[in-house]
């Protein structure tokens, strides 16, 4: 095979080319620069499935429907025997979720004598309404005996019908919302009574049993804790020994012995933390188990590696001639290195622990073992009160079976997701802007 | 008094110390003599010499006298006695010490009733509960042990008080124009950047003890050879007069699916992470490489528990229905399975592999490269023949790496892999991992003395040893490949 057909080297002496098979090799060129775009888009074509699937289950999440309804607080069910004035605990335990039936079943036109209807309609709004209609009558006792508009929850499945999500073809014995439930749904939605609200419940309920009342108020709160934690542990000491190992310490046996270790702790297994967590700070030190505390300190030793190695890589990247510089104009090594190296390394250290915190952020095995998989339902005051944290509530919603709850969950790994996002966003800017070439 | 208050106060004393001995020094500073060291460091050494030995004193006091507590309150305990009512001695303590800890909440002057029974709504009405075997006789222990701690907390606050103005004083009489403020400060210093740089060796030595001693007490029960060579994985829980039945602890099942599954996220991160750091680093154009470059490191952003929902939630039931439709009728991959598991990890996986390896490909000198285009070898025959044999160490590096990271992932098998402890070649069927174990038998209320706990700890020093080789050798091939070309 030649490249340039003979017959247009007419007249010449034909010296065939040596056959070095360029088609071959150029075709074995294209295939291979396709293999490396294929290989580029499964990476990014993954990346966009995972979080089109997740954007598209869990962006319901953020609207909760609601009926508002006229609320008579009757003082016959409230307080049937007068009491309250004495006994504070009748206003606690008084049958709340009576009132909002009441007034649902007049809306609705129902006879409270049929039976079967009446039980139709129990499931129609959230238990979570006892809490709700609770809170308005404990904080003014006044409401008694008048009338007012409340915002109740619709239960779980009906805030799934209203979104359309419930088949309505399957027979109606195999779902969850019968026909008349739809219709009286239907009926609400004309009156504009239904609506679909924003979901302020998803960030502010703690743990409950039921999809439409729980949120990750405490998960958010119990991550914040850690984060702080993280941060007000994790800089310091690793500025610290990366400033040591960096400027301080002479080679020898003990400070190789140390760099190999934090090379090896940056890659051992998160879970191997929370074991150590659990051993030394649970049961050596008896901390609280589920306390934000404990699982910051172990998220600290986690993080501490990376800060590390980037705080290293920033402190190495200041020229010597600043060190010099310095040193030669009086200032003692100490002075040298917090006056000079540390403030033109900032950015580069700064951008490690943003990302050692995202890191920490999203990690969930180690958080898993000093158990926080408790059911929280209070909002922990102090990091030493039991907590979860955003992907441990991620996880604890996807152990449950029902529909709302798998909503729940990926709106919450939305959320998540944002905050890791703004965080890595923050870094890459960071570096951008602030990276100095020598 | 509560030893954070103690602290707050010793600090309070380091300022006061720090602005009176940065004012001394900045007063002796008549122009006459040239100083040492600046004011502030007169005002620090102050602070320092107030606060640290104060603190360190304090900690140890406290733990100090948290142990003579413990003994005291084991002294005053009633002999035990075949009809004691609480189970052990440690117990006993424990109620005496919570007793002791809800006595103080009451108000003072309230007359204390003899009996449980009668003292238990005075606790309530102020909001602690107490376990309801608490005895009548612990109340004096604890009214006791109360006096005790109080003793001891007030004698601990004064010696502190005392040694932190002592600090203070010394420091400041030191004060002069030629005193060298600076070395001292800066001494302490170097010896705090030294201890931050220890804590890494410490959390090494926890990690190992911690796991070493639980696993030891483990082996005390459960033979190693059974542990380690032992196919069948079934702790049973004791049931009550099971004789003493404790379940089989094979490790040879977990071990078997960790590996199987980290090598199937290996066949597909390291061809797919290879070729892309390749393709970035050789062909891509500078527009690409500025969009696609951070578009991976989101992938690597992204926490595991969301790639494990992924799997579970959406690929697995996928995988299952294709399966389905293809055979036309039952599924032959299951919702959670190794290919599953090790399909979704493998994309995780794929960012760390790319961005390893493109560290190692662009740490190929460039008249290697050049050397090879000259000759006239295409841009591909350069990668293969030139780049990646020279980069192959490296590579090898990185891949020992990945395969750690593989191993030691929790929260996607957790999730995707399943629970079921099986031996299987399928790759479409369920196996679990160490880490699935370790996370199954550590979630829920367990004692903590029973095998079925203790196992996961000699799980995790299992894990942590296999993990720990790996990076070793990783580490040690990237580094010394490193200096090849430096």
């Amino acid at each position: 095979m030649t490249d340039i057909p003979l017959d247009t080297m007419a007249g010449t002496v034909a010296r065939p080319r040596r056959d070095i098979g360029l088609k071959a090799r150029y075709a074995a060129e294209r295939r291979f620069r396709i293999y490396g775009v294929i290989a580029i888009s499964v990476g990014l074509a993954f990346l966009a499935i995972m979080l089109i699937t997740i954007v598209a289950k869990g962006y319901t999440a953020f609207w909760q429907t609601t009926v508002t309804l006229p609320i008579t607080f009757d003082e016959k069910v409230i307080d049937p025997s007068g009491k309250r004035a004495t006994d504070s605990s009748v206003l606690i335990k008084a049958n709340y979720p009576k009132l909002a039936e009441n007034a649902l079943v007049t809306k609705l036109g129902i006879d409270p004598a049929n039976k079967p209807m009446m039980l139709k309609l129990k499931g129609f709004l959230s238990e979570g309404a006892r809490v709700q209609l609770r809170d308005i009558v404990t904080a003014d006792p006044s409401v008694i005996g008048t009338t007012r508009d409340v915002n109740i929850l619709a239960a779980a499945n009906l805030d799934s019908a209203f979104k359309g999500q419930i088949d309505l073809s399957v027979d109606e014995g195999r779902r969850k919302v019968s026909n008349q439930q739809i219709d009286w749904m239907n009926k609400l939605r004309a009156d504009g009574v239904m609506d679909e609200h924003f979901n302020t419940g998803l960030f502010s309920y703690g743990a409950s049993s039921r999809p439409e009342t729980s949120g990750m108020g405490v998960a958010i709160i119990g991550s914040f804790y850690m984060m702080i934690i993280v941060l007000l542990l994790a800089l310091p000491i690793g500025v610290a020994a990366s400033i040591y190992l960096e400027e301080f310490a002479k080679k020898n046996r003990f400070t190789d012995l140390i760099e190999v270790n934090i090379n090896n702790l940056a890659a051992v297994p998160s879970i191997v933390f929370g074991l150590l967590g659990l051993a030394v700070f649970i049961n050596f030190l008896g901390m609280p188990r589920s306390a934000a505390f404990v699982g910051g300190l172990v998220l600290t030793l986690m993080t501490l590696p990376t800060i590390i190695i980037a705080t290293r890589a920033a402190l190495a990247a200041v020229p010597p001639s600043i060190r010099s510089a310095a040193l030669g104009l009086g200032a003692s090594k100490m002075q040298m290195v917090f006056q000079h190296i540390l403030p033109l390394a900032a950015p580069g250290i700064l951008t490690g622990t943003i990302i050692g915190l995202a890191r920490a952020l999203g990690e969930t095995a180690p958080l898993l073992l000093i158990g926080m998989v408790a059911f929280v339902a209070d909002y922990p005051a102090t990091p030493f009160d039991p907590a979860t944290a955003l992907p441990v509530q991620i996880y604890l919603w996807s152990n449950e079976a029902e529909r709302a709850f798998v909503e729940r969950m990926s709106g919450a790994i939305i959320v998540l997701l944002i905050f890791l996002m703004a965080m890595n966003i923050t870094a890459i800017v960071l570096r951008r802007r602030f990276e100095r070439r020598w | 008094m509560s030893s954070l208050l103690v602290l707050a106060i010793v600090i309070a004393i380091g300022v006061v110390a720090f602005v009176i001995g940065r004012q001394r020094a900045a007063a002796q500073d008549t122009g006459k003599v040239k100083p040492h060291s600046r004011a502030h460091y007169h005002g620090w050494w102050a602070f320092l010499l107030a606060v640290l030995p104060a603190v360190l004193l304090l900690a140890v006091w406290d733990i100090g006298s948290s142990f003579y507590l413990d003994r005291h309150i084991h002294a005053a305990l009633p002999e035990r006695t075949v009809d004691s009512k609480v189970a052990s001695e440690a117990l006993d303590a424990s109620l005496v010490k919570s007793l002791a800890k809800g006595l103080r909440r009451l108000d003072a002057g309230t007359p204390l009733p003899a009996t449980f029974a009668e003292l238990q709504p005075l606790l309530i009405a102020k909001g602690v509960a107490l376990a309801s075997d608490t005895q009548d006789y612990m109340i004096p222990i604890a009214v006791d042990a109360n006096s005790v701690q109080d003793r001891l907390g007030l004698f601990g606050a004064v010696v502190t008080f005392a040694l932190s103005v002592a600090g203070a004083f010394y420091a400041l009489r030191q004060i002069a124009p030629r005193a060298r403020a600076r070395n001292n400060v800066e001494r302490l210093m170097l010896w705090g950047l030294l201890a931050a740089s220890t804590i890494a060796i410490l959390t090494t030595v926890g990690i190992v003890l911690s796991m070493l001693f639980q696993t030891i007490t483990f082996f005390e029960s459960v033979s190693p050879m059974s542990f380690f060579f032992g196919t069948v994985w079934d702790p049973r829980f004791a049931a009550a007069g099971s004789g003493g039945s404790q379940g089989q602890f094979g490790l040879i099942p977990l071990l078997a699916g960790t590996l199987y599954i980290a090598a199937v996220a290996l066949v597909v991160a390291v061809p797919v992470g290879l070729m892309s750091a390749v393709y970035m680093s050789e062909y891509a154009s500078r527009s690409v490489r500025s969009v696609v470059k951070p578009a991976l490191e989101l992938l690597a952003g992204i926490p595991t528990i969301v790639y494990g929902i992924f799997a579970v939630v959406t690929l697995g039931p996928f995988l299952r229905d294709l399966s389905a439709a293809l055979t036309g009728g039952s599924p032959f991959i299951q919702g959670q399975s190794i290919f599953t598991a090790g399909l979704v990890m493998g994309v995780m996986l794929i960012p760390v592999v790319s961005s390893l390896s493109d560290d190692i490909i662009t740490a190929v000198p460039r008249a290697m490269r050049d050397g090879s285009l000259g000759l006239g070898a295409t841009r591909s025959e350069t990668i293969k023949r030139v780049i990646l044999p020279a980069a192959l160490p490296g590579i090898v590096g990185a891949i020992l790496l990945t395969a750690s990271r593989a191993i030691g992932e929790t929260m996607i098998v957790v999730l995707a892999a399943g629970v079921a402890a099986n031996l299987t070649a399928n790759p479409f069927e369920a196996m679990t991992t160490i880490t699935v174990k370790i996370v199954n038998q550590l979630t829920g209320d367990l004692e903590f003395n029973s095998p079925q706990t203790l196992v996961a700890f000699a799980l995790g020093l299992t894990l942590f040893a296999l993990t720990l080789v790996m990076n070793i050798v990783a580490l040690y091939i990237v580094r010394k490949y490193r200096e090849q070309y430096e």
